[in-house]
């Protein structure tokens, strides 16, 4: 009786494993891309190899990718980029961890759109600052797409901009983020 | 009969086991030119000399290179300022790994071409690399007037440099370069003076800080078999600054050489540092994005 219990208890647990397992989106199609305007210059790049997970049981978000895949127009303003500003060598990827608020409210198993709010941690420049960032999560039937905008100030991560390119360099740029996650 | 248990766990959850988390995923998206080593050295060249860098592709490097006269020249001559050389160029990435320059000097009223490859590059990671590798291929032709007895050929002005960059980017403030070169010139002046010179070009960056770096350059040049040349000649030897704005890369330094290509410097550098003659230098280049 109490090995049956006890395979009882192994193949409800394994059960309940299989289940998280399945509620667990994964993508690496996710889209960055940041903009900022200053007097001089417009500064935009694009990063479309970011990595997330969200998970839809207990509504934890990640999302990770190396500031080397952000595509510049100009070669050298890249390469300012990473050398000058973002130090890529030293802090070779940006990341966001996460979880939806009120996540017991929304139901994402339904076809719709859902504006949720995310609250976590944003490490850029190896600086981790405590964020919630607005969402927008958009249900279909095979794609869950989430999307934000939002805007970082350069100064909260520590990048400096010397007095020298002050007018080339916004101190504010918007970061948009597009993560589409295909449903299993 | 734990054991078993053990294993039921394992054969249900072997899917927890598969489940990949961002590690994962982000070793999937790393490219190999993610582990590529970049600006080895802030410009297309150490102080006169080529570094191991090329413009990248549609990127033109607009660069104006000034040398002013011998510092020993003193007062009269405003230690040199009073008399300016310059030299003229646009380098241009046609491909990642091809760039292609003309050039045009006042030092013998030069024209200038040249032709760069890069080779292999400095990479870490699984197929790490400790080294980048460029090829130099330059050649220029004089166009003064030359009182020259007899008919004269455009191939008599002719001469051609060639060089192997090997380049390591220790770490984020310091790089080195060793660059093995052959010169070649149509003609000389006297029959004394070599054809082929040989030499070994060493040269290093040194970051003081995000925008600056100390930048030092010196050829060591292989003497000819006989030394009886019409020219007396020194190792070129150059320190000066790197300085980045943005676009710009500004460089101020010191050098002993007048001529700015590869085929002046190396083999026809007349100052000597030990007695002043040396020369200030200054030089600008601006990146312009084409395609």
């Amino acid at each position: 009786m109490k090995q049956m219990k006890q395979v009882l208890i192994v193949l409800v647990v394994s059960l309940f494993c299989i289940e998280m397992q399945a509620q667990r989106l994964l993508s690496k199609e996710g889209k960055v891309r940041f903009f900022s305007s200053a007097p001089l210059e417009d500064i935009e790049a694009t990063n479309d190899a970011v990595a997330a997970i969200i998970d839809l049981s207990s509504g934890k978000v990640q999302v990770s990718m190396f500031i080397k895949n952000f595509e510049f127009k100009k070669a050298l303003m890249q390469e300012h980029f990473n050398e000058n500003y973002m130090e890529s060598e030293k802090f070779p990827k940006s990341t966001f961890t996460g979880t939806i608020d009120n996540f017991s409210s929304y139901d994402f198993t339904k076809e719709g759109t859902y504006e949720v709010t995310i609250t976590g941690k944003l490490t850029i420049h190896g600086v981790e600052t405590e964020n919630t960032l607005p969402v927008s999560i958009q249900v279909n039937k095979k794609v869950l797409t989430a999307k934000s905008v939002f805007i970082v100030k350069t100064a909260d991560y520590k990048i400096e901009i010397p007095a020298l390119v002050r007018d080339n360099i916004a101190k504010e740029v918007e970061v948009t983020v597009e993560v589409p996650f295909t449903m299993k | 009969m734990r054991k078993y248990y053990v294993l039921l766990i394992v054969l249900f959850n072997h899917n927890i086991s598969q489940g990949q988390d961002i590690d994962d995923l982000m070793n999937e998206i790393a490219g190999k030119d993610l582990y590529e080593t970049t600006a080895t050295f802030k410009s297309t060249h150490v102080v006169t000399g080529h570094s191991v860098e090329l413009m990248k592709k549609g990127q033109l490097d607009f660069r104006i290179a000034h040398r002013f006269g011998q510092l020993n020249s003193g007062y009269y001559n405003l230690w040199g300022l009073d008399e300016a050389h310059i030299h003229f160029g646009f380098d241009l990435g046609v491909m990642d790994w091809l760039m292609v320059g003309i050039g045009r000097g006042t030092y013998e009223k030069t024209y200038d071409g040249l032709l760069k490859f890069k080779l292999t590059k400095q990479r870490e990671g699984e197929n790490s690399f400790p080294i980048s590798i460029s090829i130099l291929n330059t050649m220029s032709a004089n166009t003064l007037h030359l009182y020259k007895p007899g008919k004269e050929y455009l191939t008599d002005r002719l001469s051609y440099a060639h060089q192997v960059l090997v380049a390591r980017k220790f770490n984020d403030r310091f790089s080195f370069q060793l660059a093995p070169s052959y010169v070649h010139k149509n003609i000389v002046p006297t029959e004394l003076d070599p054809n082929d010179t040989f030499s070994v070009g060493l040269g290093g960056r040194f970051k003081l800080s995000k925008r600056v770096s100390v930048n030092m350059e010196y050829y060591y040049v292989v003497p000819p078999v006989n030394d009886f040349r019409s020219l007396e000649t020194y190792n070129p030897l150059s320190i000066g600054f790197d300085i980045e704005t943005g676009g710009h890369v500004f460089q101020v330094f010191l050098s002993n050489s007048v001529a700015m290509i590869e085929k002046g410097f190396i083999t026809e550098t007349t100052g000597n540092w030990l007695d002043g003659g040396v020369h200030i230098g200054f030089n600008v280049s601006r990146v312009f994005s084409l395609y």
